[in-house]
């Protein structure tokens, strides 16, 4: 496998963020672990974006992950952070392919309105379900790697983790985004009768791609399990998932790291405005979002192709 | 000329609300021919493009394409089978470069399940897309955003990511609707060509009297849903039926009054 620059890229900022676990104050590595988890939700949501559709729904599938993780130690008795992780996108991936085969049928509003209706019903049968803790969850813990357990050290291993995991999965999509399939997503937004007179199958793609990208918003929701100890069905609530659009928005489709770099800054934010105008914040938020609909439709990540054509100019 | 037609069509029909936009359309086109369809607005030609290409279900009739019924198959599993078509307005992908349009269509030809790892540009394929544009006259829009490019070219565009899955059979829906006069000459010159070079069957829809003469070796008159001529370009223009309704009529709507003898 010959990486390109974009992805050495990648690695070598995943390694160089894992490796801030040595100097990095504690609350920053917090803040770190949960944007980038988010960030590989966000991912999920990018990539059916790319091919046109919305989902408000995303949670569902960051719930599933952090749910299956929560379960898996509580009930199973697997308390290996691999294979948790493991368990929680194949939990996605099995529900994603029900879900899915109805989904494909529908685009624009009503895919995103379906998409919303199923991570409500999570959020309903989970707030109702006593052996799961109704609507407070349950805590995660005893997590271990491969044989050892971090014990006390347990936050920084689930940080160092999710910069390994988010730099690979961001090298996996960078290669989607490039691959046919990732093209034939763009197509399919742009033309949908013309694909299938090519000879492609739009909800096959559209299936698959959804599939794959429900496993890794799970991979998100488990390492978010993870490293908060704690799990609760406001995971799959409309609110949580309507956040992964606001990000997704903010980073835009332009670029494989802006998911990550967007809710990296969102995090920062969230924290800063709770602090200083904590009843505001929303509003806050609001206007974020007004600003980057009106002057950077394609998100943040657009300011920096701007400048680089800029450059180019002269 | 093979015995089996590649293309036929067997008491095909169409109705939509009160308008019937195809009546007892029985056509067989055979390997090798070139055949112009003419008919002004609304006489039926894209309606039975639609049909003969699976996007359309016909009120009733019969499709066989090579011998087999292709009735009720989705339009990719016919063009899987060799049927490419163009469209009277191009049908591309408009925030994509003239050469990932082809690409695209390449990839999707190649393998009807196109791989998630597998960069879409390969060298292999560049090349082929590129000698595709090529002789079709617009490898110097190869990067270009479709949205930026002439009318002309799109259609071109349009025509060689049909053309680039080497189908049997080519259905081209107006290729010159919308380009400038003095470019539809030149235009039908490099697709005609292109398509001579590859050995295909074509079907093509024209407004033009002057240009499907030019072209073609049988021609198709289309009126009201029903096909009123079908035989040799002399024959068919010259054709009572056809002068009165198609050609007298030039662009206007088959609905006007008939001329009185
Ligand atoms: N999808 C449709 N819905 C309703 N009427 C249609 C539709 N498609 C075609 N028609 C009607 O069928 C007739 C034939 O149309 P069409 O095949 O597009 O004509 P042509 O291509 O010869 O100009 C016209 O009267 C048109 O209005
Ligand atoms: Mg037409």
């Amino acid at each position: 496998m010959r990486l390109d620059r974009t992805e050495l890229w990648l690695l070598a900022s995943g390694v160089v963020l894992a490796l801030g676990v040595f100097v990095l104050p504690n609350w920053l590595t917090f803040l770190l672990t949960i944007a980038f988890a988010k960030g590989l939700v966000v991912q999920g949501v990018v990539v059916q974006m790319r091919a046109g559709l919305v989902s408000f729904g995303q949670g569902l599938y960051y719930c599933i992950g952090g749910y299956t993780v929560g379960m898996g130690g509580q009930w199973l008795g697997v308390h290996d952070a691999f294979v948790l992780l493991a368990l929680s996108m194949v939990a996605a991936a099995v529900v994603a392919m029900v879900l899915g085969l109805l989904l494909t049928r529908y685009r624009e509003i009503f895919f995103a309105m379906l998409t919303l209706a199923f991570s409500m019903i999570l959020y309903g049968v989970l707030a109702k379900s006593q052996s799961l803790g109704s609507t407070d969850g349950f805590n995660v813990h005893g997590i271990t790697a491969l044989g050892w357990t971090p014990g006390s050290s347990g936050k920084m291993f689930v940080y160092v983790l999710t910069c390994g995991i988010a730099a690979v999965a961001a090298v996996f999509l960078h290669r989607l985004s490039k691959s046919s399939v990732g093209y034939v997503c763009e197509a399919i937004r742009e033309n949908e009768v013309r694909v299938e007179y090519l000879g492609a199958s739009p909800r096959w793609t559209l299936y698959s791609t959804y599939v794959l990208a429900a496993a890794v918003s799970a991979l998100g929701g488990g390492l978010t399990g993870m490293a908060t100890g704690h799990v609760d069905p406001e995971m799959a609530y409309w609110t949580t998932s309507g956040e992964f659009v606001f990000i997704a928005l903010l980073g835009g489709i332009g670029h494989v790291a802006a998911p990550f770099v967007a809710a990296s800054l969102f995090s920062t934010v969230r924290t800063y405005a709770i602090q200083f105008v904590p009843h505001s914040w929303q509003m806050i938020l609001g206007f974020v979002l007004l600003g980057i609909i009106i002057f950077l439709p394609k998100g943040l990540w657009s300011l920096f192709k701007r400048t680089r054509k800029a450059e180019a100019r002269v | 000329m093979s015995q089996t037609p590649i293309l036929e069509s067997r008491s095909l029909h169409r109705t939509f609300g009160a308008v019937v936009a195809a009546k007892d359309i029985n056509v067989a086109i055979h390997a090798g021919e070139v055949v112009g369809v003419i008919g002004s607005n609304g006489a039926g030609k894209t309606t039975f493009i639609n049909m003969v290409t699976g996007f359309l279900p016909p009120s009733a009739g019969e499709i066989m394409f090579n011998g087999r019924s292709i009735l009720g198959l989705a339009p990719r599993k016919i063009t899987r089978m060799g049927m490419a078509r163009s469209f009277q307005v191009a049908q591309l992908f408009p925030e994509l470069t003239v050469l990932d349009n082809m690409l695209v269509a390449l990839s999707i030809a190649e393998s009807p399940l196109p791989s998630f790892l597998r960069p879409l540009r390969t060298p292999e394929r560049v090349e082929k897309a590129e000698a595709t544009l090529k002789e079709f006259g617009v490898a110097a829009f190869r990067d270009h955003q479709v949205t930026a490019v002439p009318q002309g070219t799109r259609k071109l565009v349009d025509i060689a990511m049909a053309l680039i899955a080497n189908p049997k059979m080519l259905l081209l829906d107006e290729p010159t609707s919308g380009v400038a006069v003095e470019e539809k000459f030149p235009l039908m010159d490099s697709v005609m060509e292109v398509v001579r070079r590859h050995g295909v069957t074509v079907l093509f829809v024209e407004h033009d009297m002057e240009i499907v003469a030019r072209y073609v070796s049988r021609i198709l008159a289309f009126y009201a849903g029903e096909v009123i001529a079908d035989g040799p370009p002399d024959q068919v223009l010259d054709d009572a039926k056809v002068r009165e309704l198609v050609v007298g009529h030039g662009h206007g709507g088959h609905g006007r009054a008939r001329r009185s003898s």
